[in-house]
This record gives C-alpha cells, sequence and structure tokens, in this order.
C-alpha cells in the first residue's frame, strides 16, 4: 500500500501526516507514506484544498484534517 | 433573542459581584462578560451552520461550477462561492492553479481569492454579534463589491504574463472527491467548529478585553477628535494600518466596536476591517509561488485603492 500526504507544509497538513502514521501503527499495516509539498504535484492530483490524503493514486479526502480513527476507517475500505 | 446576554452580564456584574452601575470598571467587566458570552455561543453556532454549508461546496466541484460562464456573472458566482467554499491561505496556490487550469479569467480567479478571506464567517459572526445583523449585512454586501470590481479591474489589465510560467503547464487531474452524506458533513462542521475556535479563542478574549478597556475608559468623544468624518486622510490610513494585522481578524473587531462607539465613522471602521482580513503579508508570501511580483503589486494596490473608495463611500452616505 502507498499513502500520499499531500500539502505545502502548513499545520493542518503535518498533524494529519502524523495521524495517518498513528492509524497505520494501530491498524499494523506497513505501508510507504510520501510528503507531496510540491503544488504543481498536488494540483496535478485533483487536489485543490489541502490537505489531501491519496491511497494507492487514489485520492481519498480534500481539504480535510482527519482524526486517527476516520483515517482508519479509510484504510479498512481501500 | 441576544438580550439573553446582556440580561447575564448584568445579573453578574450588579448582582452577584454587587457593582455601581456607570463606574469605569463595571462598564468595562459588564463589556467584557456580554461580549465573550455572546461571540463563543454564536461562534460555536453558527460556524457549525456554515460548515455544513460549505461542505456540499468544495473548491474541486467549484471550479467545474464556475468554468464557461458569461464573464460578469462569473465575478459574481465567484465572489459568492468565495464565501461558502472552504479556504485556508496554504490551500490559496492549488487552488489557483485549479481555476486557471479549468480555464477561468484571471480576474474572476482573483474574485474568488479576494472575497474568501474578507467575507469569512468569522468576521461575520464578530459583527453580528458586536454590531448587529444591519452592519454585518452591509460588510457581506460592500465586501462582495470589493471583490467583484478589483477582480474585473485585474481581469481587464490583462496581467496573464505575469503568472509564474509553469502554471500554464500544470494538468490538472479529477480527484473524483467522494459524496459525503449527512453524519460525514456532521462530523465535518463539528471538527470545523473544533479546529476554529483553538486556532481563535485567545484572539478574541484578548480583542475582547482590549474592546472592554477602551470601552469603560476612553472618552467618549476622543476618536471624533482625530479620526472623525472631517479628517480626509483617516479612511487611508486606517486601511495602511490594517493590512499588516492579518492574524489578528478575530481579536482587532472587538476593539474596532468599541472605537465605533467612541465616534469612529462607519466607512472607516469598515475600510479598517477590510484591510485587516483581506490582504495579509502570508498570504502575498504563499502566493508569490504562482505569481510574479508585478502581479501581487497590482493585487495589493489594486485591493487597497477599491478599499478605501468603499470607506470615502460610506462616509459620505452615512
Amino acid at each position: 500500500m502507498k499513502i500520499e500526504v499531500l500539502g505545502p507544509g502548513c499545520p493542518r497538513c503535518q498533524t494529519l501526516e502524523s495521524n495517518v502514521k498513528e492509524a497505520l501503527e494501530q491498524l499494523g499495516i506497513d505501508a510507504e507514506v510520501e510528503k507531496i509539498t510540491e503544488i504543481g504535484q498536488i494540483a496535478a492530483r485533483g487536489v485543490l484544498s489541502t490537505p489531501g490524503i491519496v491511497i494507492d493514486g487514489k485520492v481519498v479526502s480534500a481539504g480535510k484534517l482527519l482524526s486517527v480513527d476516520e483515517i482508519k476507517a479509510l484504510l479498512k475500505k481501500s | 433573542m441576544l438580550k439573553i446576554f446582556t440580561l447575564l452580564a448584568d445579573l453578574v456584574v450588579y448582582s452577584w459581584l454587587g457593582l455601581e452601575p456607570g463606574t469605569h470598571i463595571s462598564e468595562s467587566l459588564h463589556f467584557f462578560i456580554e461580549d465573550t458570552t455572546k461571540i463563543f455561543f454564536l461562534l460555536a453556532t453558527i460556524i457549525f451552520a456554515v460548515a455544513i454549508v460549505r461542505s456540499f461546496f468544495p473548491p474541486e466541484r467549484t471550479r467545474k461550477f464556475l468554468a464557461g460562464k458569461n464573464i460578469y456573472v462569473a465575478h459574481l458566482l465567484s465572489a459568492l462561492l468565495g464565501v461558502v467554499t472552504p479556504f485556508c491561505s496554504c490551500s490559496a496556490c492549488p487552488l489557483f492553479i485549479g481555476f486557471v487550469e479549468a480555464g477561468i479569467p484571471l480576474g474572476v480567479t482573483f474574485s474568488f481569492l479576494i472575497a474568501s478571506p474578507m467575507v469569512n464567517e468569522i468576521a461575520l459572526v464578530m459583527l453580528f454579534g458586536l454590531f448587529g445583523w444591519k452592519i454585518a449585512g452591509i460588510y457581506l454586501i460592500t465586501g462582495l463589491m470589493v471583490a467583484i470590481i478589483a477582480g474585473i479591474v485585474i481581469g481587464k489589465l490583462h496581467m496573464e504574463r505575469y503568472v509564474a510560467d509553469y502554471v500554464w503547464e500544470i494538468r490538472v487531474g479529477d480527484a473524483g472527491v467522494q459524496e459525503m452524506d449527512w453524519s460525514d458533513r456532521i462530523n465535518y462542521a463539528k471538527g470545523y467548529v473544533k479546529d476554529i475556535i483553538a486556532k481563535i479563542w485567545l484572539y478574541v478574549l484578548a480583542g475582547i478585553a482590549a474592546g472592554a478597556l477602551v470601552h469603560g475608559y476612553v472618552p467618549q468623544d476622543f476618536l471624533l477628535r482625530y479620526a472623525g468624518p472631517d479628517n480626509p486622510f483617516a479612511v487611508p490610513f486606517a486601511v495602511v494600518l490594517g493590512v499588516p494585522l492579518y492574524s489578528n481578524a478575530a481579536g482587532i473587531i472587538p476593539i474596532v466596536h468599541a472605537l465605533m462607539e467612541k465616534g469612529l465613522p462607519l466607512g472607516t471602521t469598515l475600510a479598517f476591517m477590510m484591510a485587516v482580513t483581506s490582504l495579509s503579508f502570508p498570504e502575498m508570501v504563499i502566493l508569490s509561488q504562482v505569481l510574479k511580483k508585478e502581479l501581487i503589486a497590482a493585487f495589493v494596490a489594486i485591493v487597497t485603492l477599491t478599499i478605501i473608495m468603499v470607506g470615502y463611500l460610506f462616509n459620505f452616505i452615512m
């Protein structure tokens, strides 16, 4: 599984990244987490409101600071 | 309905603390208790409602909606959508790219970028709570006017060449963000209220405390002498003072409320608040990733001039 966290580096984006890592740890999933900070790269994925989450190339959330539990629910679905 | 907060402050200050009405300390304390309880109640309830409305307008959808509309209709819709679309300054760049790539004209994109921070729900809640619905309504309408006029002017200047070159080469993907159901929307709204309150509560308290001191201790006609309707430089001065104060938008409105009571004219007050909320140094730094400095300078100059004109207009007609 490959997870991308999209955000130019604002506090919300950093919190989201640590929530994603926490969710993965709690579920015991071994996934690659990559932070995408370049604006062109973020827009190219179709996300216009940050922070966003992409799981295996599919945008699952945009413009929301999801909690650990919400991310766990998203991870279980995909 | 908002009377209840006056009664609450009456009860605390005059009955429980037993202070004499009309003294500096009781006036200040009454002002502080009434305004803090009222503002936090309004922030929680209204931001919740606004967040529910917002959940229907993610920017990914907004840009599809705006593309290909008649230019003046597009300016109006763009400013209106700026009010309801979720926006934080760190999203400004991807949003800008997304709009431009969808073929939305540069001027229309700016109408959105100007309206979004200026006519936001925090400013509107604070204005409604402290000044009443009339002033909040005037702020909403003039804010939209400023966004539309400044956007049209920027569009007419044909400054497309001052957008960073790489922006034109980006192809925005289709995110296909999933539709939220009602429980998602309620969760989103709850989280949003929590985020906003956590971010601004200290500014609100500090602002109301400063406002309370002004209310209790500054003489009634103090500002009339310096910044009254007779001083032709009051409006531009207020605007220039307001631009660097961005981060304290939540804290500045209670102070402005107290200043207006002491004779600051409506136009000057409006212009000052708009300068505080619409232009900010951090946002310009962020936007410099997608705009060349000529366009940023034009943006700041045009918005500043439009706000100054609105200030003069209201001082003249009131």
